[in-house]
């Protein structure tokens, strides 16, 4: 890929991302704020790929801290609004 | 260099990465509407979870015990984390998570660098750039973060630091954190034909400078404008994640990082549009915090308090038709959701018409309080939004105003000079009569007296939110049974 092709890529995503979020009412912007949190953490990608083929001790030492804040980001973002998400559904029932 | 299934062709992962990509943009469709939500947050899940195997299937993993210890690790202490949190603390976690995500970025740019040089590829300029950005934009999220997250938890306190010098700080290291990524860029021929290893520590220089400017942007910005902070950090990270993506030349990590980055752009304009103020004010101003107006406190408020009890105000709940409840954050610190719900519970099978008036800066995040009352199986449909429940308190016989202050200030519309004029407020003061619940006269956030508490049709029932709501809960069970 070029840094052309990554560009329109990434315009692309922006104006995507802004039709959607914009729809979003008040009430889930804080498990949105929790889940987008989680999806930042996609940056564990790049971890994996580093502490992966890390081909010096300290390229693989970053990596492992890497992989480690990543998966924290990741894990707990998309739980912490699953149990929020979980809670909105019960108050809807009643 | 490849794993398991690196023998495919390279468009498989790609296409892979492009699955990923769609469930995530899926995922935020369904956080539309809260039916769905649920189901949003597992796909965007499932799209994280295919995304994070195919990468390491695809890729030679050197070491997967490392990479089985790091992902084991991280996953316990968010596993943790997430477990633990009371949903008033919801905030500083999310800005904590924020700054893992930034700080990962920062790392995973600079763990790339130290590869290049490794393998001993010639490094492009276009890789030298993004990672130094990624370095930046990760460093100053990571730290900026960390201090949010402290400043809402209350282990760090207000600055001291003048304003001059803070923006002289800020000016400098940004600058020294911009240079240090030139020369990593550039390499000048200072050091004669020096290789790749002798520009590595510059990298360094510039995360070490844009952690100092992380620390020193938010470290004078009030407790107040926190969230804002968060959710502008929370678009900073996915900028990060972004960047690494065209360090790394990824594209589910453009697509995913973007995404994140106009949503946290997105939150941070709906709050500053909540509180009408620029974000320009809010990242450099900071609303006035002292007793300049402690005068003016005593000119409101002399001679003209109601003070009122429980009794009285479970009268004007017996006779009225419309009740509105208008939380604040002070009825999550006190823990009485739970109570403020069991009240709407018993008024709703007495046939009262009532409804919480939510704020959307109540609480410390947008929609913060929608959670806080969700847990306590309030309703989703007795939740109404400012522009939707301001029209009706003309009709309202009661409103129970319990934890807040600065969103039903009066001020707003009537004041000029006000540091709040201007920010939409819940003209609460409109109904036949307001109970206003709070522990004393003392102001909000905003440190500006509210008019609301001395007006004709308003009385005060001083006291601890949680006890407070249960008195009124017991006083109403005894009275209509």
């Amino acid at each position: 890929m070029t840094f052309v092709e990554n560009l329109t890529l990434f315009v692309l995503a922006a104006f995507v991302g802004y039709e959607i979020i914009t729809k979003i009412p008040t009430n889930l912007h804080t498990p949105l704020m929790s889940g987008a949190n989680a999806i930042s953490g996609i940056t564990l990608l790049g971890s994996v790929v580093v502490a992966g083929s890390g081909s010096t001790t300290i390229a693989t030492v970053l990596g492992f801290l890497a992989v480690v804040m990543a998966t924290i980001n990741v894990i707990g973002g998309y739980l912490v609004s699953h149990f929020m998400l979980d809670q909105f559904s019960h108050g809807g029932r009643n | 260099m490849t794993g398991i299934i690196g023998g495919l062709p390279d468009s498989i992962l790609q296409f892979t990465y492009l699955v990923a990509g769609v469930l995530f943009i899926q995922g935020l469709r369904d956080m539309t509407h809260p039916r769905t939500a649920t189901r949003g947050n597992k796909i965007s899940s499932g799209g994280m979870f295919l995304a994070v195997v195919v990468t390491i299937l695809w890729f030679e993993v050197l070491s997967p015990l490392v990479l089985g210890a790091g992902l084991l690790v991280g996953g316990a202490i968010g596993v943790w984390l997430a477990v633990t949190v009371e949903t008033t603390e919801m905030p500083q976690l999310v800005g904590l998570f924020n700054g893992f995500g930034g700080g990962a970025s920062a790392l995973v740019a600079g763990a790339e660098l130290i590869d290049v040089m490794g393998s001993g590829n010639s490094l492009s300029v276009g890789l030298a750039s993004t990672a130094a950005i990624a370095g930046i934009i990760g460093a100053v999220t990571f730290w900026g973060s960390l201090v949010a997250a402290g400043k809402l938890h209350g282990v760090v306190g207000d600055s001291p630091v003048s304003e001059t010098v803070g923006h002289g700080i800020k000016i400098l290291f940004l600058s020294a954190a911009v240079v240090a990524g030139l020369f990593l860029i550039v390499r000048p021929d200072i050091f004669g034909s020096a290789p790749l290893a002798a520009w590595i520590p510059s990298y360094w220089v510039l995360v070490a400078a844009a952690s100092i400017l992380g620390i020193f942007l938010v470290v004078p910005i009030g407790g107040a404008d926190m969230p804002v902070v968060i959710a502008l950090l929370n678009s900073y990270s996915g900028l990060a994640a972004a960047t690494t993506g065209f360090v790394l030349n990824n594209t589910v990590l453009i697509i995913a990082g973007t995404l994140v980055g106009a949503s946290g752009l997105i939150l941070t304009v709906i709050m500053c549009e909540s509180m009408n103020r620029s974000l320009t004010n809010v990242l450099f101003g900071g609303l006035g915090i002292g007793d300049r107006d402690s005068e003016d406190m005593e000119d409101i408020y002399e001679g003209k308090i109601t003070e009122s009890s429980a009794e009285e105000i479970v009268m004007l709940m017996e006779t009225a038709q419309r009740v509105v409840i208008v939380p604040g954050y002070g009825m999550a610190v006190a823990q009485a959701q739970h109570a403020v719900a069991e009240l709407v519970e018993l008024l709703d099978e007495n046939g009262v018409d009532v409804e919480f008036g939510i704020h959307p800066v109540a609480g410390r995040m947008p929609g913060h309080m929608n959670a806080l009352l969700a847990e306590a199986d309030v309703p989703y449909d007795k939740m109404r939004e400012l522009e939707e429940v301001n029209p009706t308190f003309s009709q309202t016989d009661l409103v129970i105003v319990t934890g807040a202050n600065d969103v039903v200030n009066p001020k707003a519309n009537t004041d000029d000079s006000s540091p709040i004029s201007g920010m939409p407020v819940l003209n609460v003061a409109e109904a036949q009569s307001v109970a206003v619940n709070k522990r004393s006269l003392s102001p909000g956030f905003s440190g500006i007296p509210n008019p609301l508490f001395a007006k004709d049709n308003t009385s005060m029932l001083f006291g601890d939110a949680k006890e407070s709501m249960q008195e009124l809960v017991n006083q109403y069970k005894d009275a209509t049974s």
